[in-house]
């Protein structure tokens, strides 16, 4: 079984893409990115179905020269929930503006704060130090 | 019979709310019935066991890895449920008095603990018994951890949970290597056959380590102190009668065929001796009694555990003997400090005085429980502690009784027990005298409660235990036998009874008697001693300095990894992906053949447009051109799945890509006209690198991973499974709606969410936005309008042909939408096409004449469209279950329609739809649809008609002219009022 270097090419041109949008701070860009890597990712499926065939229609075509259905079927339900996820994210985006009147992605806050924990050599909230040794007491409910 | 009673223990346990509503403090007596089953049970089969029979119970759990629920009942096993099964009976018995009010949490609790702890020493199959053993921590880390408020709980709720949980990994491991050395996971099996060599050395030892830190032995010790917060029973319970001693019986489970491999000896007597040191040490400085009891368990277990891991006959005999002695008195023990402490109000002996003239009844049984751990005659306490005594110094003949320790070694041990001993009795003179005792500078202490008969049962009959226990040498002599007889090492014991005559053993108790007495009588002395002793770094420290370095180091590592930003976490994962799939792949030594260049030209042609759209979107600025550019490679995609042979796909990504570019483009009309304008940043040369590199990766990666597959694919057979168990011609669409169905029918699930995401980031509070009044319009209409709500647009916005076309076009749509959901089984097509078709039709009706038309065409929730395909297909999933099939089993069925079959028409006779090939999965299907449908009216009702009124109400953002920034809606409204 070989590959088709056309389509991996084309896979690979259209993830890069997405990569490179994937890290600008525009929710928008964000999303074009998203739209066109799914697209790239949705191509590898196809590399992984193997040699282009007949649609796999039973009694239309030849089973043997049928190409492989079971990645089809995954590549189906995966446009679908991209477009529901993608109208997610360009939703949020609105919000944004409506809100801020930008749909930049800002810096998270808390980690900001770990990170400022981590120069002062400290340890998280949720560490307790505390010695119970001799604090071994119970209360009876009386 | 076996697992319904532990399963049973489980369910009362989960329904203890219940009971306290219920019953009150009586549901303790309730619950206590289950325990008392077991016990009961359990007496009934002790005929043969006691001869040497095992009682099996098998039932099949994970066969495919060889798992099972085998209980195996063996004497060791017996003992352990007796104590489990009787000493709970008596703890829950006794809780009905301790609790004023009944705590339904400690309540179920404490009874699904019995049950786990039934389940941990009657488990046969280790990956059982570890399940049991992690649950009896989880337990008692609930118990300590009961009052949750409170610092110092939690803490020794998270150190005892932590201490004990890495034990059990490490046994986890030793578990899983035996499994693997021995093929089975069965302890008798695996006891049966000892694997041999350094990994089966290396798994017992792991195991071992697992029971040390259960068992708190030193290092380990300092847990079970801090345990001391849960409430009273329930340290007498799990923390000095049970729980603790799971790590004895593992210790003597494995002892007869492992005790011989390297360092397992030497550990346990070393620890086993420091242990009961160091416990007794410490107790003699302990002022609560209840502290003191549970450095005396650190103390007790140490010396149990040296005993029955040592592997000889006569140790096996001692260790069970001082098992069962020290259940009998330190539970006594404990209950007593209940009972002082819930009379009193305080377990502080510096504070009690003159208790045994008011409560002389509980003096009298705590003494013979206190007399039985320091080993006075004629108690069982003495009884075990004479045989194990005549054990170790057995050690110290030749050979040191088939052991191998040196005399020296052995003569140590030996003093190291009888220093053990002599603390053991002090610290014993000490709390009886703390508790019961009178002191000359305090004032006696008042009894606010006086304890009633049956508060008083269980302790007594314990403490009877202790007597009567120490006149049965000769029968447990008999008992004991068959488990000291699957012990190969060492001479055979001496019956276990009170006098033996004047032997060493007698010699050594009486001097450890003597001893202990005299470092009662001179306490000040000792507590003055004691108190010179400068502060070693303990255990304790180390366990603290090693949580602190933990949380510094994840402090550290998260502020490294995670730097705030979306794109550097989105880099380095990438990076990541880079380096690992890159460098396999720089580092494989041969990649296969060739690949293919192209499958046909046209292939190429598509493909090289598409890559053009991909690059000029790096360098598009403005939106709408952004998501007409995504718009081809869309497109592009779906030609090159329609090349490939893929026609449902193609016809999918159309739709959705049509669908998209619609709803997007709704959104970008009230969004600025150009993205953020940023200057050129020198990061955008790493990124630029970084997508190179991923494109690169890919490429390379999935040409490599393509070519070097040999299996045969996985839907091989589907071209004629599709046909038979699916009823359908087209493959794809049967891959959805039955072979892969669980998977599509989450795939669903994911679109209701995102839909419903949709709609409520946009409409805030309700999906349907004044929808009523819409009503009203359509009742005055008479003038031959194409479209009903076409009148409420402003005329200028109208466009007559448009709403031609979409009169006309509408019913055609939703006809072929129909046509596609029903064909789809067989041709291309199916629920996802079809919802898209009908779903696109909506939008047309929306962006003819607006929202009402919308609610025209759709007058329904989209909610409702949503929730009911959900259940559409989540029923049809059931539907063939609930007729004796299995959940998604598709079924078909023929009909004929003779009217149909031969219809007279003016091209010929043509047979229409006569003969119907109805198969169940299209009611699932009908499901996808029905979602996918009522995506795309919340998308468009909530994107199209939602920002409508937002820009009616002026709430939407708005552009600055010639700015990539936009008015806030909050903004832009006060800046209205004023």
């Amino acid at each position: 079984m070989t590959g088709n270097v056309t389509l991996a090419i084309v896979a690979g041109v259209l993830i890069a893409a997405g990569v490179y949008l994937l890290t600008e701070r525009s929710l928008t860009r964000i999303l074009v990115g998203v739209l066109v890597m799914s697209n790239g990712v949705n191509i590898l499926f196809l590399i992984a179905a193997g040699r282009a065939g007949d649609p796999p229609l039973l009694g239309l075509f030849n089973p043997d020269t049928m190409a492989d259905p079971l990645p089809m079927a995954m590549v189906l339900t995966a446009i679908v929930i991209t477009m529901a996820v993608s109208a997610f994210v360009v939703t949020v985006a609105y919000r944004s503006f409506q809100l801020n009147g930008h749909d930049e992605v800002s810096d998270d806050i808390e980690d900001r704060r770990i990170r400022e924990l981590a120069e002062r050599d400290d340890v998280s909230d949720s560490f307790e130090d505390i010695s119970f040794s001799d604090t071994g007491e119970d209360r009876v409910s009386e | 019979m076996l697992i319904g009673l532990i399963a049973l223990h489980f369910v009362v346990g989960a329904m203890a709310s219940l009971w306290a509503r219920w019953l009150g403090r009586n549901a303790f007596l309730l619950a206590a019935l289950l325990p008392l089953g077991g016990l009961v049970g359990l007496v009934v089969e002790a005929g043969p066991i006691l001869a040497g029979a095992t009682y099996v119970e098998t039932f099949s759990w994970i066969p495919a890895l060889g798992v099972s629920l085998t209980f195996r009942i063996g004497l060791l096993q017996w003992l352990l449920g007796l104590l489990v099964t009787g000493i709970g009976t008596i703890v829950l018995i006794y809780c009905r008095w301790y609790f004023s009010r009944p705590p339904a949490r400690t309540l179920g609790l404490l009874v699904a603990f019995a049950g786990a702890m039934l389940g941990l020493v009657s488990a046969d199959d280790l990956v059982v018994l570890y399940v049991f053993w992690e649950l009896t921590t989880v337990f008692s880390y609930l118990m300590i951890g009961h009052d949750s408020s409170r610092r110092a709980n939690r803490a020794a709720a998270t150190t005892a949970l932590i201490v004990t949980t890495t034990g059990g990994l490490a046994m986890l491991v030793g578990i899983v290597t035996f499994g693997i050395l021995a093929g089975t996971y069965s302890l008798s099996g695996i006891l049966a056959a000892p694997p041999h060599g350094l990994a089966a050395t290396a798994a017992a030892l792991l195991m071992l380590a697992g029971a040390l830190s259960k068992s708190a032995l030193a290092p380990f010790h300092f847990w079970l102190p801090g345990a001391m917060a849960a409430p009273t029973p329930v340290s007498a319970y799990l923390h000095a009668a049970t729980m603790v001693k799971a790590g004895v019986y593992l210790a003597a489970a494995m002892a007869p065929a492992f005790a011989s491999v390297p360092l397992w000896r030497p550990v346990i007597a070393i620890l086993g001796a420091a242990t009961m040191i160091l416990g007794g040490w410490r107790a003699l400085r302990q002022d609560d009694l209840k502290l003191l009891l549970a450095y005396g368990t650190v103390s007790q277990l140490g010396f149990i555990m040296l005993l029955v891991g040592l592997g000889t006959q006569a140790a096996a005999q001692a260790g069970l003997a001082m098992l069962l002695a020290h259940a009998l008195f330190k539970a006594t023990l404990f209950l007593s400090v209940g009972v002082i402490d819930h009379s009193t109000g305080t377990r502080d002996l510096t504070k009690l005085s003159g208790l045994a003239r008011r409560m002389p009844v509980l003096a009298v049984i705590a003494g013979l429980a206190a007399a039985s751990m320091a080993g006075i005659p004629p108690l069982f306490g003495f009884l075990s502690k004479e045989a194990a005594l005549d054990t170790l110094i057995k050690l110290i003949g030749s050979g040191g009784d088939g052991t191998g320790f040196l005399p020296a070694a052995a003569v140590l041990l030996v003093a190291a027990v009888v220093v053990g001993s002599m603390l053991t009795v002090a610290y014993s003179l000490r709390w009886w005298w703390g508790a019961f005792g009178t002191r000359r500078r305090v004032e006696p202490t008042p009894v606010a409660h006086t304890p009633t008969v049956g508060f008083l049962a269980g302790p007594a009959l314990l403490g009877l235990g202790c007597l009567v226990m120490g006149f049965s040498g000769a029968p447990l002599t008999d008992a004991l036998s068959a488990y000291v007889a699957t012990v190969h090492t060492g001479e055979h014991p001496h019956a276990l009874a009170l006098w033996h005559g004047f032997t060493p053993p007698l010699a050594l108790s009486a001097l450890a008697l003597l001893g202990g007495a005299v470092l009662f009588w001179q306490r000040d002395g000792v507590a003055r001693v004691q108190g010179t002793f400068p502060h070693m770094p303990a255990a304790n420290d180390f366990y603290r300095t090693t949580m602190r370095l933990l949380d510094a180091v994840a402090v550290e590592v998260t502020a490294r990894v995670q730097r705030g930003s979306l794109a550097s976490s989105i880099g380095m994962i990438l990076s990541v992906f880079i380096v690992l799939v890159g460098g396999t792949l720089i580092l494989m030594p041969t990649w296969p053949v060739l690949p293919v260049a192209y499958d046909n030209l046209a292939q190429v042609a598509v493909a090289v447009v598409t890559c053009l759209a991909a690059i000029s979107l790096v360098t598009v600025r403005g939106r709408i051109r952004a998501i007409l550019t995504v718009g081809v490679t869309g497109y592009g995609t779906a030609l090159l799945f329609l090349l490939h042979g893929a026609p449902d796909l193609a016809l999918t990504q159309v739709l959705i890509e049509t669908a998209s570019l619609l709803v997007f483009l709704m959104v970008m009309r009230t969004l600025p006209k150009y993205f953020t304008d940023r200057p050129l940043h020198s990061s955008r040369w790493w990124r630029m690198l970084l997508a190179i590199g991923v494109g690169v990766t890919v490429t390379a990666s999935i040409l490599v991973s393509a070519g070097s597959r040999e299996a045969t694919p996985a839907s091989a057979g589907l071209e004629t499974a599709a046909y038979e168990f699916g009823y359908g011609k087209n493959i794809v669409n049967v891959i959805l709606v039955d072979t892969r169905a669980w998977d599509t029918l989450g795939e669903i699930s994911v679109l209701v969410i995102a839909a419903t995401g949709v709609a409520s980031l946009i409409f805030l509070r309700s999906r349907v936005p004044g929808r009523r009044p819409t009503r009203a319009t359509t009742t005055n209409q008479s003038n031959g309008a194409w479209l009903r709500a076409s009148q409420s647009l402003h005329p200028a916005a109208r466009s007559l042909i448009f709403e031609v076309v979409t009169r006309l076009l509408f019913g055609v749509m939703i006809l072929v939408s129909i046509y596609l959901l029903i064909a789809g089984h067989n041709l291309p097509g199916g629920g996802f096409a079809g919802g898209l078709v009908a779903g696109l039709a909506l939008v047309v009706r929306y962006l003819a004449a607006g929202a009402k038309e919308l609610d025209e065409a759709a007058p329904i929730d989209a909610g409702r469209v949503l929730g009911i395909g959900l259940f559409i297909g989540a029923g049809s999933a059931m539907l063939p279950w609930a007729f004796g099939g299995r959940i998604f089993q598709s079924f078909d069925i023929h009909l004929s329609i003779p009217a149909l079959t031969a219809v007279e028409t003016p091209w010929g006779v043509v047979n229409l739809f006569g003969d119907l090939h109805l198969v169940s999965s299209t009611v699932f299907d009908i499901g996808v649809y029905l979602v996918v449908l009522g995506m795309m009216l919340d998308l468009v009702r909530s994107l199209g008609a939602g920002i409508d009124q937002q820009a009616e109400e002026e709430r939407t953002p708005m552009p600055r002219p010639e700015s990539t920034t936009a008015l806030p809606a909050t903004a832009r409204r006060s800046g209205g009022a004023r």
